[in-house]
């Protein structure tokens, strides 16, 4: 029932999740059913890739969340995808065990090779699945929270909050390219072997995650859509058009924007756990701002505070950097600001604007039409 | 001498210990007929005086204006009372009991201070009737606001209101969509939907049409005697149709006061407003 209310009126949303829904059914059976020889068959390393693309989505919603309803453009939210990432990453290296080069039962690779003999305080804990899963949404949602605390009761807004979340993933990404940190240093986190006693090299390990970022995805999407139809998202989004007013009507603007952007941040480590088992490997990269940067373009692309549209920019942009890095990787680069300008010019809606551009463009040639046909 | 002041200060019959404040319940007192004391306020910006030493007394169910050339500091006077500007001396009471000087804005705001700016600022992309809702007294911290439903009796209030500032035929529309006078209404609306004591209107009728004036007029006026209202504004046509009081600022005190037919005769406001 309560789906019903809060998809009611979102067109884009329900296709959107249908569409989810089938290729979740479809995916899984062309992959395990349908044999190698036949046409249909859809490869191990296109479901991997499937399942990496619906994490970004995951991600690109998140971010549109706060700045599409909250409008708080944040150029950092990467890092908190990083942070749930290392937080299974940690988790996938436990599960190694004495399986690793240097077959030690305890500590991975790098801690042996840079001779430590026991395992650091914040390692503990993560050879449990629960415990790490947990972190990998406490641990930016805490970020997010002593981050957003100190930011917002400030009331940093606009430009110099955009610029302090891109310190903020920068400074992360210094620190976690230090081996002294204990997180794997500039090679991060990889080699990993199995997930709960799964082969992750598996076929059917790799629809099982593909099946859980699918999963998250429409549960993310439709936690966002219930925070967005309630009061609270349009005090979100009066926020985003008036803060004074908002604040003189009685709402503590720092507590809203607080809220939604400790969410969002833990949204984001869903995503970035998911996302690590699938590719293999996390290192401090994936706090490069520049990443950050891109995430924000895939929901200018997809169309702001549509939700439904981050989904859409992000598997697109992806699929589109996909085939370019493949077929002229020099281009790409050209191709995404090329992308951006187009779209920032001609669909300042994005892509899920399109369909409403097309519909009045066509109701105003209708209405046009007759009278045109009428004079002599 | 200094001891004696201090000591003085500190027997001061109205005085609130600020570690009993908690103590104290934010309950509205106007037992004594008046809703607002502004007693020797003083504030400057970079060195010029907006207020200084400004006494200013508002009774409850009173509609006020307030008048006076740009810069006399009736903006100031406003920021003041809602707590957005904290004055250099002085004190701020709403009520007997309630110190405005220790609040913050939206503490303020819930008491029961609302205010409506110079500029509208209705949110644009949300419906009339959303803009209503979200302006509706109760209770606004995020959790509570997260699960909010409107109950009928909260939809029978917005509606209403809508009845009150004319809007009924407009309820679904966007925001953004009204003209300029039916934002300002929109916007006393969303002052009315607090359920304030005390309403603070920022030139109601500034780029109004004079239907558009009237039907202002007619709706400050309904207000009167349910809320006490202090409306700032220039046009004097406009202020002489509904003004009973008429406050005069100049360079930041109050220059004048009385109905409006004795302030327009006092020699003082005739310089001030014609001797430049």
């Amino acid at each position: 029932m309560g789906v019903v209310r809060i998809m009611k009126g979102d067109k884009g949303g329900q296709a959107m999740l249908a569409v989810l829904l089938v290729v979740a059914v479809v995916v899984p059976i062309l992959n395990l059913v349908v044999p190698e020889s036949s046409p249909w068959h859809v490869s191990t390393y296109t479901v991997t890739l499937l399942g990496k693309y619906l994490t970004y989505a995951l991600l690109a919603v998140a971010v549109d969340l706060v700045w599409g309803y909250l409008g708080i453009l944040s150029l950092g939210h990467a890092a908190f995808f990083g942070l749930g990432g290392y937080a299974m990453g940690m988790y996938l290296m436990r599960q190694i065990g004495d399986r690793g080069v240097y077959g030690h039962p305890v500590l991975p690779d790098f801690m042996v090779f840079l001779n430590w003999s026991e395992l650091p305080w914040f390692w503990q804990g993560f050879d449990l699945f629960w415990f790490a899963a947990l972190m990998a949404i406490l641990v930016p949602g805490t970020l997010a929270f002593i981050f957003g605390y100190l930011a917002f009761r400030s009331r940093v807004t606009g430009v110099y909050l955009s610029i302090m979340t891109q310190a903020l993933t920068y400074a992360l990404m210094l620190a976690f390219f230090r081996n002294e940190m204990g997180f794997g240093g500039n090679n991060g986190l990889t080699d990993f072997k199995d997930i709960l006693g799964f082969d992750l090299k598996s076929d059917a390990t790799r629809i099982g995650l593909f099946l859980a970022s699918a999963g998250a995805l429409a549960l993310g999407y439709l936690a966002c859509r219930w925070i967005v139809t309630s009061r609270l998202g349009r005090v979100a989004v009066a926020i985003r058009d008036a803060e004074a007013r908002t604040r003189f009507i009685g709402y503590r603007v720092d507590r809203v924007k607080l809220a939604i952007f400790t969410f969002s941040a833990m949204l984001a480590g869903v995503a970035g756990a998911l996302y690590v088992p699938q590719v293999g490997i996390i290192n401090p990269g994936e706090f490069s701002p520049l990443n950050s940067i891109e995430l924000v373009i895939w929901v200018a692309i997809g169309g702001r505070a549509t939700l439904y549209g981050a989904v859409i920019g992000a598997i697109l942009v992806n699929y589109g950097k996909t085939y370019f890095t493949g077929a002229f990787p020099e281009a790409w680069l050209f191709a995404l600001g090329a992308l951006f300008v187009i779209v920032t010019l001609f669909l300042p809606k994005g892509i899920a604007g399109l369909v409403g551009m097309i519909r009045t463009w066509r109701r105003s040639r209708s209405t046009a039409g007759p009278r045109a046909e009428a004079a002599p | 001498m200094k001891p004696v002041e201090q000591l003085r200060e500190s027997m001061r019959k109205d005085r609130q210990w600020s570690f009993m404040y908690s103590m104290l319940d934010l309950e509205l007192d106007v037992s004594q007929g008046v809703i607002l004391y502004l007693e020797d306020v003083s504030v400057s910006f970079d060195g010029f005086k907006a207020i200084n030493s400004l006494n200013f007394y508002v009774n409850a169910g009173e509609l006020r204006c307030v008048i006076g050339p740009n810069g006399a500091g009736k903006t100031t006077m406003m920021d003041i009372i809602t707590g957005k500007t904290r004055p250099d001396t002085g004190s701020a009471y709403f009520g007997r009991t309630i110190d405005l000087l220790r609040l913050s804005e939206p503490e303020i705001a819930a008491l029961g201070i609302g205010r409506k700016f110079q500029k509208p600022t209705v949110f644009e992309s949300h419906s009339v009737f959303e803009n209503l809702e979200l302006a509706m007294a109760g209770d606004k911290r995020v959790f509570p606001t997260l699960f909010a439903r409107i109950s009928g009796e909260q939809h029978d209030r917005i509606h209403e209101v809508l009845g009150i500032i004319g809007l009924q035929e407009q309820t679904q529309r966007e925001a953004g969509a009204l003209s300029h006078g039916q934002k300002q209404w929109l916007e006393i609306g969303m002052l009315l939907m607090q359920d304030p004591h005390l309403l603070l209107v920022d030139e109601p009728v500034a780029g109004m049409t004079h239907q558009e004036m009237d039907r202002t007029a007619e709706l400050l006026l309904s207000l009167e005697g349910k809320h006490s209202v202090v409306v700032v504004e220039h046009d004097m046509d406009f202020v002489r149709s509904i003004a009973k009081r008429v406050t005069v600022l100049h360079q930041g005190s109050v220059l004048a006061e009385g109905s409006m037919d004795e302030v327009q005769n006092d020699p003082r406001v005739v310089e001030v407003y014609l001797g430049e």
